[in-house]
């Protein structure tokens, strides 16, 4: 059965490169794209489901839980994930292609950064003096200790399912152990009431964040750790006392993609955002109060500039 | 004296703790005293459950699948090829009722393809104008129980529409549609055999307590990879979720049923279905509807959770929402969630209660009114929706569907409510805070963590001892030493701590209330209502506002723990005290009892079984929330279920950890039921 098929491939691509009609169309299937929760990545999913409809493929969108999301993609039953932050993805996206299923289709352009920091009004009040520079760090505890930190600093990392025990073992690595502690907060959603409480407050506090993100706006700095060299993190065999990478923004597909919707995945390929794109995407949604639906379209009607030639 | 001390059950008690405190002062840490901590000889444990769920995922007998998309053959194991038949028929259902509200082509698709669909754009099942969807079920509910019922639904499904939340309402209606009534139907179905068979009841109870304990984060990617991602995996985990409490109040209900029903039935010559369907399950009908209405209820809750796996409506729209802090529209669409639920508890109420009339003898438009009656409304509705398109030539037509966030919105009032709450008690809050940390939790958890394993092992199989003999002793044991083998023992330790205190005030508020409440019909019917909204009432929506409040600590932990276990043990004891027979009443008031001696004498005794299953069902529901603990921040068993997501060995780390947290569960409710059995067996119950 399978040698008569691959048989019968074989032939028909033989004949049609005869007849010099050797581009195989789409597939009318739907390409899936997750929707996760945060604004930028809901509009891109439209903007990218935008793209593919103008080049008519059928779309379907699933919401998906972001960490989970790579395991399905591997199976072939969601087709892209095309917001993979390296810091905190970058651990499930790099287990699934490990085991098979899951292609690399590129990086978008935009540098991204995720690290420790403060509100920016953190240190225009001077609250902890030397800030941004990490070494300060060693001297204000105190005015980043809560009731349940035992007298330490604390650090408020995102759940353990974005990086594990990285930022514990910088802490330790860093000699701040004594000082600090890191405490691990269940989703995003819980580190940005943690900002607007403190900011209320007038108290000092030290999240885990990201940018390009919506905190951006409001002013946010990040801590500057020692610079990140390649194999300085305990998993890669160093010792741990290093800051995050410039990070990377890469774009996931299945390994079906390419054969089901090859226009598609060429488009895809090809798909590559900046900081302001993303900017401009989040922005439609964090200001202007668009669903993700209009936003997308409204973004694609706009800047058909820029994407335009990537369906070509 | 020996005998003395065999009959005071206190005395005993006494002696377990000073043997408890012993141990626990003699022993200090320390790395290698087994006596400290056991070593974690099952450590490899999860790798090997890992390596099996991976081999029967991806591997156990292969077959070979064609796969038109990308002309391909491939190499798929049977097990899931056989899942996902099960899926795709779900999915099918789920989208059929989806598109009868909504429109779409999915249901077209599943008999023409894709292909076929693609190139005639116009094969599109069109959607129904929420003013007919809305009328439909206005006059359901008016022909299920009149006018009160009709008004609930009217004024629901309008403050849906035109909140701007149609849309999401009606996808996770439709898989709300589907998993109700497939959790109702094999709840019953084991709730009945589980009634015939104690060794089926023996067996069931601990997998019911397992399929309600472990969250259904520890079994996600398992699910993803047999269930595929979407509606239908949803469904399938809200299933798993919703359907114990349906088993277990069929199996009360019908044990309840004094042998004269059973004999009666059989003495007018019924045979095994009819004695079941015509004279069991009616007369058991009270508790089998509070199953019914435990189903729904469950179902709701889950609509969050689902969302991770693909489901769509509220749920994803909710995270989001409130990933932007926007309180306020997560508040509106709570508040769906909760009408959604209530309503569906009210209809199938009124359905089930609604009697046949044997013997009026309707003419045509009486016996059809309702249809003649939905019939004008359809046709109504779509003039409406036709004369919408003039009047709002140019995009929305608010008589046809009122797009997501684009109706009315309340959402500042909820917003400035918020806020106003933030700004009047931020400060004396965060006191209280501070105090309730410093002093009362940080000492606990650290007393928790500060127990030598030995002294755990001797108070938990003492007291099942004391309770039920050496049989409770070494089961007890059994589940805690599977825990205590594993690398997790001080996590769980911490999960116990924030159960322990949690459950200690749910049950305890919960049992007062419910008592207060249940001696005037007014205050019963409000808790019951209490009761539904915040068992459906995203605990998300709360969690913010009290994060924000008390920050990332256990304090907001354990609010979102305690509102949502004090439920159960509510509901359970209000259910109990309105079910102690009127005779009984009757015979009280006869021998002259007091206010106090009726509560202490008569309904409490014999309510005991269901505050029994109340406080177990406690138990259950806070250890259910681990994980909604965990997406707030703690340090437990749930914030490694969290990580073990994008963990390599992550599926068996998961489900490993998910059954050290239904051990916990599984001792405490062995402790709990044999000591309820013996209460009974004293009061003449069983």
């Amino acid at each position: 059965m399978k040698f008569r098929n691959t048989f019968i491939a074989g032939a028909s691509a033989i004949l049609l490169s005869a007849t010099g009609v050797a581009k195989a169309a789409d597939s009318t299937q739907p390409i899936v794209i997750p929707l996760h929760n945060w604004s930028s990545q809901l509009v891109m999913a439209h903007v990218i489901g935008g793209i593919f409809e103008s080049m008519g493929s059928n779309v379907e969108y699933v919401p998906a839980d972001s960490q989970a999301v790579y395991e399905s993609i591997r199976n072939g039953d969601v087709t892209i994930s095309h917001e993979v932050w390296q810091s905190s993805m970058g651990g499930s996206f790099y287990n699934a292609m490990a085991k098979g299923g899951l292609i690399d289709a590129g990086t978008h352009s935009a540098a991204t950064l995720e690290e420790m920091g403060v509100p920016t009004w953190v240190i225009d009040e001077n609250l902890c003096p030397g800030l941004p520079n990490w070494e300060a760090l060693k001297n204000c505890k105190d005015v980043f200790a809560t009731a349940d930190s035992g007298g330490k600093g604390r650090w408020l990392e995102g759940p353990q399912s974005w990086h594990g025990t990285l930022m514990p073992d910088r802490v330790a690595a860093l000699g701040l152990g004594d000082d600090w502690t890191v405490k691990f907060a269940g989703t995003g959603a819980a580190l940005w009431a943690e900002l607007a409480s403190a900011k209320k407050e007038g108290r000092g506090t030290i999240i885990f964040n990201w940018t390009p993100n919506f905190t951006d706006a409001e002013g946010f700095t990040f801590i500057e750790f020692p610079e990140y060299t390649d194999g300085c993190r305990i998993v890669d065999g160093g010792d741990g006392s290093c800051g995050s990478p410039k990070g990377w923004l890469k774009k996931a597909a299945s390994y079906k993609f390419p054969k089901s919707h090859p226009a598609a995945y060429s488009a895809y390929s090809k798909i590559s955002f900046n900081t302001t794109h993303i900017g401009q995407m989040a922005a439609l949604v964090d200001l202007e109060n668009l669903g993700a639906e209009e936003a997308g379209a409204k973004w694609l009607a706009e800047n058909e500039a820029v994407w335009k030639r990537w369906t070509k | 004296m020996i005998e003395l001390f065999r009959q005071r059950k206190y005395l005993q008690f006494i002696l377990l703790l000073v043997i408890f405190i012993i141990l626990y002062q003699s022993i200090g840490p320390s790395e290698t005293n087994v006596l400290w901590r056991f070593p974690p000889l099952i450590k490899a444990f999860p790798i090997f459950i890992n390596d099996s769920i991976s081999y029967l995922m991806f591997e156990w007998w292969p077959i070979e699948v064609y796969d038109p998309d990308i002309q391909e053959y491939e190499q798929k194991p049977l097990v899931s090829q056989f899942t996902r038949m099960i899926s795709g028929f779900i999915l099918f259902m789920i989208e059929f009722i989806r598109e009868i509200m909504l429109g779409g082509v999915k249901t077209i698709v599943t008999f023409s393809g894709w292909d076929w669909a693609t190139a005639n754009p116009w094969a599109k099942w069109p959607g129904l104008p929420w003013t007919v969807v809305a009328g439909g079920a206005t006059i359901l509910g008016y022909a299920l129980n009149g006018r009160g019922l009709a008004l609930l639904v009217g004024l629901s499904t309008s403050y849906i529409a035109l909140f701007g939340q149609w849309e999401p309402s009606m996808q996770t209606l439709s898989f709300v549609l589907v998993a109700a009534p497939v959790s109702v139907f094999i709840g019953l179905w084991f709730g009945v055999w589980a009634f015939r068979s104690k060794r089926i009841e023996a067996i069931l109870n601990p997998l019911l307590n397992m399929a309600q304990i472990v969250p259904h984060f520890s079994y996600l990617i398992p699910v993803m990879v047999f269930f595929g991602i979407g509606d239908h995996a949803g469904a399938i985990a809200t299933v798993i979720f919703a359907t114990p409490p349906m088993v277990r109040l069929t199996l009360l209900g019908l044990k309840k049923l004094p042998p004269e029903v059973a004999e009666s039935g059989v003495m007018s010559g019924c045979n095994n279905w009819q004695l079941l369907t015509k004279v069991l399950i009616p007369t058991a009908r009270r508790d089998i509807l509070i199953g019914v209405n435990q189903v729904i209820m469950q179902c709701l809750a889950m609509v969050v959770l689902a969302s991770l796996i693909g489901a769509k409506g509220l749920g994803i729209h909710l995270l989001i929402a409130l990933n932007q802090l926007k309180i306020g529209i997560a508040i509106e669409m709570g508040i769906c969630i909760v009408l959604i639920a209530i309503v569906l508890d009210r209809m199938s109420l009124a359905w089930a209660n609604k009697q046949t009339d044997y013997f009026s003898n309707p003419t045509f438009t009486e016996k059809y009114k309702y249809l003649l009656m939905f019939g004008v409304v359809f046709i109504l509705g779509i003039m409406f929706a036709y004369i919408g398109t003039f009047i709002f030539p140019e995009g929305i037509n608010y008589l046809y569907l009122i797009p997501h966030n684009k109706g009315i919105s309340t959402a500042v009032f909820w917003q400035s409510g918020v806020d106003w709450i933030w700004d009047t008690f931020f400060f004396s809050l965060k006191a209280f805070n501070e105090w309730l940390t410093v002093e009362v939790l940080m000492p606990v958890k650290a007393a928790y963590l500060g127990m030598p394993v030995v002294a755990t092992f001797t108070l938990a199989m003492g007291v099942g001892f004391i309770v039920g003999g050496i049989r409770s002793a070494l089961i007890v044991g059994g589940f805690l030493m599977f825990i205590a083998l594993t690398e997790w023992w001080d996590r769980a330790l911490i999960t116990a701590y924030l159960m322990t205190v949690s459950v200690l005030i749910a049950g305890f508020s919960g049992i007062v209330v419910g008592t207060l409440c249940a001696q005037n019909p007014k205050s019963t019917r409000f808790i019951l209502t209490y009761c539904d909204t915040f068992q459906t009432f995203p605990s998300f929506i709360y969690l913010i506002p009290v994060m924000m409040l008390f920050g990332v600590t256990d304090t907001s932990v354990l609010i979102a723990i305690i509102i949502y276990a004090t439920i159960p043990a509510l509901r359970y004891t209000v259910e109990g005290l309105l079910s102690v027979p009127e005779s009984l009443q009757d015979a009280g008031t006869m021998s002259g009892v007091g206010r106090l001696q009726r509560w202490l004498s008569i309904e409490l005794p014999m309510s005991f079984p269901h505050m029994a299953l109340g406080i177990n069902q406690t138990v259950v529901f806070a250890l259910s929330m681990v994980i909604i603990g965990a997406m707030i921040g703690t340090d437990d068993l749930g914030q490694l279920i969290l990580g073990s997501l994008s963990d390599r060995n992550g599926v068996g780390n998961g489900l490993i950890l998910g059954i050290c947290v239904a051990c916990i569960g599984l001792a405490i409710d062995q402790i709990l039921r044999t000591w309820a059995n013996q209460r009974k067996q004293a009061l003449g119950l069983n």
